[in-house]
């Protein structure tokens, strides 16, 4: 399965000079761009570990593009990395634009358990298959699983 | 207009007897409203042979402290204070027999955070009033003081998108179809395509609540089964917008607690249940950490016709105070009644925090909104990827696009026409965000899209050509005119 969380993840991924204007445009919006990572894509996951604090100094693409670049020298292949850009402007203040930079090269999905309650409703949990490893030792040698 | 006649003072004033509204001091040219003045417009149209600045009076004393005969017991009264004054007329433009009425209210006339208490008030006994022929509030300034009294969204634009982990883009809907006579079910198979391919949202239409064929306990415990599902198959938040809309509160509350217990992240309401009853759930939905989706089921009676009624700009404002986070606004490209400039005034109420005046969006005056949460406009009926250039560039990043029949009536399944409502929906945002002329190339952005994704391909060709081009009713008075340069 294609975990699609982000912006743009219903889009074949997105090549080098995509990501690039992408970032160039929160740039030209003012808005400052953090590179982010986990082995944990559970949907409601909302604190990625940080690559280094959010890059508000920086105001041309191929410094983001840089650090996007060593993120996946370490991670990329087994974690997921997404670029997010913050409007710290009042009325706003959070996120502006999320969206995928890299993905664990498979992705074997989530389970979803019921628990049968009273009457007939049902307590759900959604788990992702990666998360039976530790943190750290996810998506290694995933192509057998999958 | 004139402002001759002159408002009695004294003994003069309170001899019993009927007193023209306008020499009770319901009319004063020189009043300066104050910025704690509530501000109304009404477009007034008198009866044959009433003075207008008489028929803005009357309405500004029947929506205040005035009844047809004068009473010696306002003298026990700041009666000055309690009187609206009506402090300009004007004739509407291209408009014949029909003007626009400024009234100011003092804030001490309304209850804080009551929407019932307004309404009682500025739409009350004043509409029937005979000596007009027709009456429309058109649009209110609300004095920061009285929006403070409010506890405005239950959730708000900015929170709804960090709870469901959605940036950048449009939220993207569609309303479960048929409306009525489906099983629960077969209702959860619809939203479970639906979302699996890739919506964020599915949706209760208005008058689906409780019915013989599906009661609501079934509809609900089956979208929860199918919004799991597909949470779990593409690792995104999914919602879909149960309907609590009953006949009593103790039921809504009901049904509104049963979802939470479920899981559910949204509940719905209808406009029809009453502004009363609008504001208890919205205070529910802030307690339970629930967003709150309002159908404006019902606002064309009063809100489509310019001569009667209440503007919408007015029902947006009102349900942005009440704390709802969602409302349909209109789609200008959809099957429903939308002037472009009329809505972007809609979508403006909505969604800033200061609206400034801008007569041809239809907003005639400066409102401030002092940080109050900001709604989720609803762009819902008629739209289909094939129009996708045209939504994002009417309605940005802020909306929630829904299309109904655009994702279940697709040629190959549900999930293929959600499928491709969501590829055209971030072709175009990326497009946009390249710098690409999305109104210019919109329709080659979908095409290039459609050479890699047949769902998108087979939806650009069946609706390729539908369009909705009706006359709208409810349009602006003024038009922006072209200064000649000197």
């Amino acid at each position: 399965m294609k975990v699609t969380q982000g912006t743009f993840s219903f889009l074949p991924d997105l090549t080098d000079r995509q990501i690039k204007a992408q970032v160039q445009y929160c740039l030209d919006h003012g808005w400052a761009v953090n590179v982010e990572f986990t082995d944990d894509p559970h949907p409601r996951n909302t604190y990625w570990e940080m690559w280094d604090l959010p890059m508000f100094e920086v105001r041309d693409a191929a410094g983001v593009m840089y650090e996007i670049n060593k993120c996946r020298a370490v991670y990329g292949g087994t974690h997921y990395i997404r670029v997010t850009a913050f409007d710290n402007s009042h009325g706003c203040e959070s996120v502006k634009l999320s969206f995928l930079a890299s993905r664990p090269t498979s992705e074997p999905g989530f389970a979803l358990t019921r628990t049968e309650g009273s009457g007939r409703s049902i307590v759900y949990q959604t788990r992702s298959y990666a998360t039976d490893e530790a943190e750290g030792k996810r998506y290694q040698g995933m192509d057998a699983r999958t | 207009m004139d402002s001759k006649a002159t408002e009695l003072k004294g003994k003069e004033r309170y001899k019993s007897g009927v007193l023209e509204y306008r020499r009770m001091g319901y009319w004063n040219a020189d009043y300066v409203p104050k910025d704690t003045d509530l501000l109304a417009l009404f477009r007034i149209t008198p009866q044959d042979g009433v003075d207008p600045i008489e028929a803005a009076a009357a309405v500004a004393g029947e929506s205040s402290t005035a009844t047809w005969t004068v009473c010696w017991t306002d003298r026990l009264t700041a009666a000055d204070k309690y009187r609206a004054k009506a402090y300009k007329v004007e004739p509407v433009p291209n408009g014949p027999g029909s003007y626009f009425a400024y009234i100011a209210y003092d804030l001490d006339l309304f209850e804080p955070g009551s929407i019932a208490n307004l309404a009682a008030s500025i739409i009350g006994n004043v509409f029937g009033f005979k000596p007009l022929k027709a009456l429309r509030l058109e649009d209110m300034r609300l004095p920061v003081a009285y929006v403070k009294t409010y506890q405005g969204p239950a959730t708000g634009i900015i929170v709804e998108r960090e709870r469901l982990d959605k940036f950048g883009r449009p939220l993207l809907g569609a309303t479960v179809k048929p409306k009525l006579g489906l099983s629960g079910r077969n209702y959860g198979r619809v939203v479970y395509e639906a979302l699996k391919g890739g919506l964020d949202f599915t949706k209760d239409d208005e008058n689906i609540n409780s019915q013989p064929f599906m009661h609501w306990r079934e509809r609900f415990l089956y979208c929860m089964e199918a919004i799991n599902r597909a949470q779990a198959s593409t690792g995104e938040i999914k919602g879909s917008y149960l309907n609590v809309t009953a006949a009593t509160m103790e039921d809504m509350y009901e049904r509104a607690e049963f979802a939470k217990s479920l899981g559910s992240v949204v509940v719905m309401i209808d406009l029809v249940i009453g502004w009363t009853a609008i504001q208890s759930m919205a205070k529910w939905a802030r307690r339970n950490d629930m967003i709150l989706h309002l159908h404006r089921a019902g606002h064309s009676t009063y809100t489509r016709q310019k001569s009667h009624g209440v503007s919408f700009r007015v029902i947006a404002k009102w349900a942005r105070l009440a704390g709802v986070d969602h409302i349909h606004a209109g789609t200008v490209v959809g099957k429903l009644e939308g002037d472009p400039a009329t809505t972007r005034g809609y979508y403006d109420v909505c969604r800033e925090d200061f609206n400034p005046r801008s007569l041809e969006t239809g907003i005639f005056f400066d409102q401030h909104w002092a940080s109050i949460g900001k709604v989720m406009p609803v762009a819902s009926g008629g739209i289909h990827a094939g129009q996708m250039h045209q939504l994002l560039d009417l309605f940005g990043d802020d909306v929630v696009l829904q299309f109904g029949g655009g994702t279940i009536g697709h040629p190959a399944g549900i999930q293929a026409g959600a499928t491709a409502n969501r590829v055209a929906l971030e072709a175009m945002v990326l497009a946009r965000n390249e710098g690409r002329d999305m109104l210019k190339d919109g329709p080659q952005i979908l095409a290039e899209a459609a050479k890699w994704c047949t769902p998108l391909k087979q939806a650009l060709e069946t609706w390729q050509d539908v369009t909705f081009t009706y006359a709208s009713t409810d349009t602006p008075d003024f038009v922006p005119t072209v200064t000649a340069a000197e």
